[in-house]
């Protein structure tokens, strides 16, 4: 029920990842909220201009309704709207801010944005990425990596490509080298933008194997419509192994 | 009462009429271009206003032709805009680049330079101190300084269109850095004219609170106000407090621009291919918390005094008192008070903490209650009335379901939960649209059709404005509510091509087996909302000759008072002569004393001497 | 219909219009810089450590410029009490004194800016940095082209950073020497302007506001002493308004500086 209004009713666009599900519940929830008072209201509304049009009510009453039940409906309308934030909203937003997955157990990615692409840099086989400072960053080096330290030597860095095992956490450490974007995955229902002078973590769990869109969903230049290049693919975790030594070129296995 | 009836032009030489001596003629620019009259102001102001509310609406028109059909060149202004823009209108369609600066355009003039100047500055210069029963505002000559400053703002943003590079391309909220990395000047004389423009509506603000705290007539206490007075009253001090920090906010963009400072731009920015040539160290978050500590009041700025023209009109046709007078002007201040606390509802996905997502989640869920306060008193006040369906009453009445749109499809935006998924989606776009558009300009319809005979002495054309009401009604829906829809799905706001490069359709074409993308049922509504904004023009026809047909040919009003009203406005002679009242009235009553048993007439003007 | 409140105070308030209205003015003017004064807490936090400057300006001067339009305020409410008690002639001495007072500070303050800007910053080839004011340029100075030299009065150092805190107990002992540099040892080389740091640019763009504020009020006292005082023989009462209104946005504008003061040059 809770799934065909979602989808059907409202248009939800396919889901495919764990964290996900709260935010349509949410909506869902709200939906319900909202329609129900709409419909109330329009049908009150609808008999009162029949009912009280001076055609048939010529006269006005100069006191009109004496009861208080639209205390209590506002009432109820703030109570609703309470119990959706302090038992829905709340909870979900501390769990997506506050309790990052440990990223020994997680996909850590790093991602800058730029004009009118998205680089993206793994850890590479040692699984460490190489340190990172403001004052190396260089049309090149949009990560800032330290030419010097033997940790970034086997980092690997792509454009617009992401890949991610299955079902597990993946985070991604987001900035930005020039202006505002927002790294945008409707299936995941993840946004954030990308800011620059912040790098800032989010993190989602993809549940569905497949290959899906990055939108840019934060206004960044003439180019903003056709920064569409970015694809996420979510693989098993073999491919995922298989496609990260490929790209890495390193002669050691991944394990 | 003295009961006489003049006809258009009325703002000159009228003191005769009342036993004073006659001035010497001033003369047309006196009278109509350098008046201090607060009525003559808001007449200009209204006019003003409708001009650059009409020439937004024709850029949104252009931009939604490329929307739906990107890169197609557009029939008629298309070769036009060629010729007057060049490069950026190559082939006769819109750039990226000019797409932006419509959309940035579009945005800043509805806002800034049709909305607020004529639901706040006209109608309370216009209404106000009648309704107050005020000689003029506090301080005429600031008031005629204030619609200069208007005026040159406006002129500074129009001319932005012409500049190379064209205007601002960065947004309505010009977010930095973009705003100061883009190559154009436009940005520059974007906030050159929010500087008049903020100057011009603060000088407004002073004005209004200084005329309602000091020169209400006699008997007008506080609490018997109309409601419209309140709405503006409250209007006011959110534009007074609200507006400084945008003006702050933009002489540092300016100075970012213009002396190389770094305000909003961080160390290590690399654009257009090289590394930015700044010293770093500011914080584009900064802007953005600086504009939205305005933006979200100026969003109520936009919408109370939309309110308080509805309570008006519905208080008179419904020939009843307003249901619960107090909690309308309660909630009122209370929603300016709250819409301080709200801002950063906007940025919930900068990356904040819980702790501030819940403040801000909170106040947000907060401030919808006076808003459903409010309406609901409006929806209370219908029961047991008389209505009358006149063309006023069928906008406001109008204005009732569709800021309920609006204001429900604000809740889901208000969880940052789900805002994770709506966020610069077309949803938002359909969420403000239906509080401004069908909500705010409707109410302004009302007002215009309502006060329409006290300006002029003559009423609109009753058939015409119910062709204009229907016709408004439907397609405004036809345009918004689709984009629901689109939002819902995933659609983003501020593409160029109208989401094509991440349709399904792209998609499949490049060969990727992608889930998801917008699908061609999404893409296809793209055309209805075209249609539908075309006949939205097209309907806006009989309005704009109606309006200025009836100055000379509308039908003459029988009185001072043809609706039947209770407030001071009708009160006086029509048009109102020089300083407002022959006599300073005396007030003895709330506002809306209608149909009050043991009348003979259903309703009794506040300034009517008990018996 | 007469135009009321113009001169009497309205009963319930006890204002009169224009007083109300300047109260209003100033709540704005109170937000307009509340939002410059946050952005400075914002950047001053969000900077680098060790990377916010102490001590680039000169507190005398500062100190020196307080008590200036301190004393202004002082003369205008002097002024404006002249006008209450009907002494023409004092008025006219006072308010004379209030805009001479004022434009001290204006040119105290313009030596301020020049000093800024004749200040540079001196990238040098290798790594280090040379700061202190401009002596003279040879003729042929290019940075460009690299050719001729510069001469400053000034300091070298290792880092950046110790050019940030002029306050800490070494700073007190730098040797300040003319220093003369050939254009091909420079990588860069910048003025004090606003461009240079976040802390000039807010410093100069919260003065030059303030400043702003100071000429316009000067030229609003300015035309109430001359040519405006006509009304002092038409409508004593109303003119005496005009200078309590006028004497109250002067207050404020001191009130402003009595924060920027501490926090630009203090703290
Ligand atoms: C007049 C303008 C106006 C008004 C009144 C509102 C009202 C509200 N807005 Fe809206 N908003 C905007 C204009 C407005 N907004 C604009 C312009 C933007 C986008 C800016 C941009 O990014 O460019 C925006 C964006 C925006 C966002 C940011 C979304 C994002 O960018 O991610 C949020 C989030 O919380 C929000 C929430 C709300 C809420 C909770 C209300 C509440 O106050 C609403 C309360 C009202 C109700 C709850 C309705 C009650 C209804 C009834 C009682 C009657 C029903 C009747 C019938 C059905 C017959 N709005
Ligand atoms: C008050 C504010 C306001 C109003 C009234 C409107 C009105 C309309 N807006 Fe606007 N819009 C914004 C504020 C407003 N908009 C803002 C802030 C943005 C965001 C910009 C950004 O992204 O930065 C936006 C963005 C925006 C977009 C998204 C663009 C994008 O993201 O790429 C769209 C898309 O369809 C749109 C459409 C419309 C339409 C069809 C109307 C119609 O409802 C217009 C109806 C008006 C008329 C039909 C004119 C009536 C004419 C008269 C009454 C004239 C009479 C004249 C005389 C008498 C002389 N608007
Ligand atoms: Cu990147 Cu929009
Ligand atoms: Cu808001």
């Amino acid at each position: 029920m809770k799934q065909w209004f979602g989808e059907k009713i409202l248009g939800l666009p396919p889901l495919a990842s764990t964290n996900g599900q709260g935010v349509d519940d949410l909506i869902i929830y709200v939906h319900c909220l909202m329609i129900a008072l709409f419909l109330g209201w329009i049908i009150y509304f609808f008999y009162v201009l029949r009912r009280f049009r001076s055609s048939r009510n010529p006269k006005a009453d100069y006191v009109g309704v004496k009861s208080h039940a639209s205390n209590y409906l506002e009432l109820a309308v703030a109570g609703v709207e309470a119990v959706l934030l302090i038992f829905v909203a709340v909870p979900l937003w501390a769990r997506q801010v506050g309790y990052f997955p440990s990223p020994g157990e997680s996909t850590v990615i790093q991602v800058v944005a730029q004009q009118f692409a998205w680089n993206v840099r793994y850890a590479g086989p040692d699984g460490v990425f190489g340190k990172q400072d403001m004052k190396f960053v260089t049309l090149d080096n949009v990560f800032g990596m330290d030419p010097a330290d033997p940790n970034s030597k086997d980092d690997i860095q792509l454009i617009n490509e992401i890949h991610v095992p299955v079902n597990k956490p993946v985070i991604i450490y987001l900035s930005s080298k020039d202006v505002v974007h927002s790294l945008r995955i409707i299936a995941m229902r993840v946004c954030q933008d990308a800011i620059p002078g912040l790098r800032v973590p989010v993190w989602f769990t993809p549940n569905r194997i497949g290959r899906y869109q990055i939108n840019c969903a934060q206004l960044c230049g003439n180019g903003h419509a056709s920064m569409s290049g970015g694809y996420l693919t979510v693989e098993s975790q073999a491919d995922f192994d298989k496609w990260l030594k490929s790209k890495s070129g390193a002669t050691t296995s991944f394990e | 009462m003295e009961k006489m009836v003049h006809t258009f032009p009325p703002y000159r030489g009228h003191e005769a009429r009342h036993g004073q001596p006659e001035h010497h003629d001033p003369g047309f620019w006196r009278t109509w271009i350098f008046s201090p009259d607060h009525k003559v102001i808001g007449i200009q102001y209204g006019l003003t206003s409708l001009c650059f509310m009409l020439f937004g609406f024709f850029l949104m028109l252009l931009m939604r032709w490329q929307i739906s059909k990107p890169g197609v060149p557009i029939p008629v202004f298309g070769p036009l805009l060629e010729k007057v823009l060049g490069q950026a209108a190559a082939n006769g369609a819109l750039s990226p680049d000019l797409y932006n600066s419509f959309g940035a355009m579009h945005g800043t003039i509805m806002v800034f330079l049709a909305v607020v100047p004529l639901a706040f500055v006209a109608f309370s210069n216009f209404v106000l101190p009648l309704q107050i029963g005020a000689p003029d505002m506090a301080f005429p000559r600031l008031n005629m300084a204030s619609y200069q400053a208007f005026v040159i703002g406006g002129v500074i943003m129009l001319t932005s269109f012409f500049i190379p590079g064209g205007a601002a391309q960065a947004g309505w909220t010009s977010y930095s850095p973009l705003a100061t990395m883009i190559p154009t000047d436009g940005q520059i004389f974007w906030l050159a004219g929010m500087v008049f423009i903020i100057t011009s509506g603060l000088l407004s603000a002073v004005n209004f609170i200084a005329t309602v705290i000091q020169l209400r007539a006699p008997g007008m206490t506080w609490m018997r106000l109309p409601f419209f007075v309140w709405a503006q009253f409250v209007t006011s001090f959110l534009i007074l407090l609200a507006f400084p920090p945008l003006e702050a906010a933009a002489v540092m963009q300016l100075m970012d621009k213009v002396a190389h400072t770094s305000f909003f731009l961080p160390t290590g920015l690399a654009v257009g291919g090289q590394l930015a040539n700044v010293s770093g160290g500011g914080s584009p978050l900064l802007w953005q918390h600086l504009f939205w500590f305005l933006g979200h009041p100026e969003v109520y700025v936009l919408i109370l005094p939309a309110m308080g023209i509805v309570c008006e009109i519905i208080a008179n046709n419904t020939r009843k008192p307003i249901w619960g007078y107090k909690s309308l002007v309660y909630s009122a201040l209370a929603i300016g008070f709250l819409s301080f606390l709200v801002w950063a509802h906007h940025m919930y996905l900068t990356g904040m903490g819980t702790k501030v997502a819940v403040f801000f989640q909170t106040t947000t869920m907060i401030i919808s209650i006076p808003s459903v306060i409010i309406l609901t008193c409006f929806f209370i006040s219908l029961w047991g009335s008389s209505i009358r369906f006149n063309t006023p009453m069928l906008f406001a009445l109008a204005f009732l379901p569709m800021f309920g749109i609006g204001g429900l499809t604000g809740l889901p935006l208000g969880f940052n939960i789900s805002d994770v998924h709506l966020h610069d989606t077309y949803y938002i776009i359909a969420h403000f649209h239906y509080v401004v558009a069908p909500g705010t300009i409707f109410a302004l319809f009302a007002g215009i059709y309502y006060w329409f005979p006290k300006m002029t002495g003559r009423m609109m054309n009753e058939f015409w404005g119910r062709v204009h009401f229907w016709g408004s009604l439907i397609f405004m829906n036809v345009i918004f509510m689709p984009m629901f829809a689109q939002g819902m799905a995933g659609m983003l706001r501020r593409m160029a091509d109208g989401g094509a490069n991440y349709s399904a359709a792209v998609n499949s074409r490049a060969g990727a087996d992608v889930i998801g993308g917008l699908s061609n049922n999404i893409m296809a509504l793209h055309t209805w909302i075209l249609w539908g904004a075309c006949v939205l023009g097209l309907v806006q026809i009989p309005f704009i000759i109606n309006l200025f047909w009836s100055i000379k040919h509308g039908k003459k009003v029988d009185s001072d008072n043809p609706w039947d009203a209770t407030t001071l406005e009708w009160q006086t002679a029509t048009p109102p002569p020089h300083t407002n009242f022959p006599v300073t009235p005396r007030v003895y009553r709330g506002p809306y004393e209608y149909s009050v048993p043991g009348h003979d007439r259903d309703f009794t003007p506040q300034n009517e001497p008990p018996k | 219909m007469d135009f009321p409140y113009i001169v009497e105070p309205r009963r319930d308030t006890g204002l009169y219009n224009a007083k109300l209205g300047i109260w209003l003015f100033l709540a704005s003017e109170v937000m307009l810089f509340g939002a410059l004064f946050s952005a400075y807490v914002l950047l001053r936090v969000g900077a680098e450590p060790g990377m916010w400057p102490h001590g680039w300006l000169n507190v005398y001067i500062g100190t020196a410029n307080t008590i200036v339009l301190i004393t202004s305020s002082i003369t205008t409410v002097m002024a404006w009490v002249s006008c209450k008690l009907r002494q023409y002639r004092r008025f006219k001495f006072f308010h004379a004194l209030t805009i001479v007072l004022a434009m001290t500070f204006v040119c105290i303050k313009s030596y301020e800016y020049h000093d800024k800007f004749t200040h540079y910053e001196i990238t040098l080839a290798n790594g280090k940095f040379a700061d202190g004011h401009l002596v003279e340029r040879s003729k042929d100075f290019d940075l460009a082209k690299k050719t001729g030299r510069v001469t400053i009065h000034g300091h070298e150092v290792d880092h950046e950073v110790e050019l940030m805190d002029m306050q800490r107990p070494e700073a007190r002992h730098i040797q300040r020497e003319e220093l003369t540099i050939p254009a091909t040892d420079i990588k860069k080389m910048e003025r004090y302007g606003p461009w240079h740091h976040t802390y000039l640019a807010i410093y100069f763009t919260l003065t030059a506001l303030h400043a702003f504020h100071v000429i316009c009020g000067a030229l609003v006292i300015g035309f109430l002493w001359g040519p405006g005082s006509r009304m002092w023989h038409t409508d004593p009462e109303r003119f005496t308004n005009r200078i309590e209104v006028s004497g109250l946005f002067w207050h404020f504008v001191d009130l402003i500086w009595i924060f920027l003061f501490p926090v630009l040059y203090l703290l």
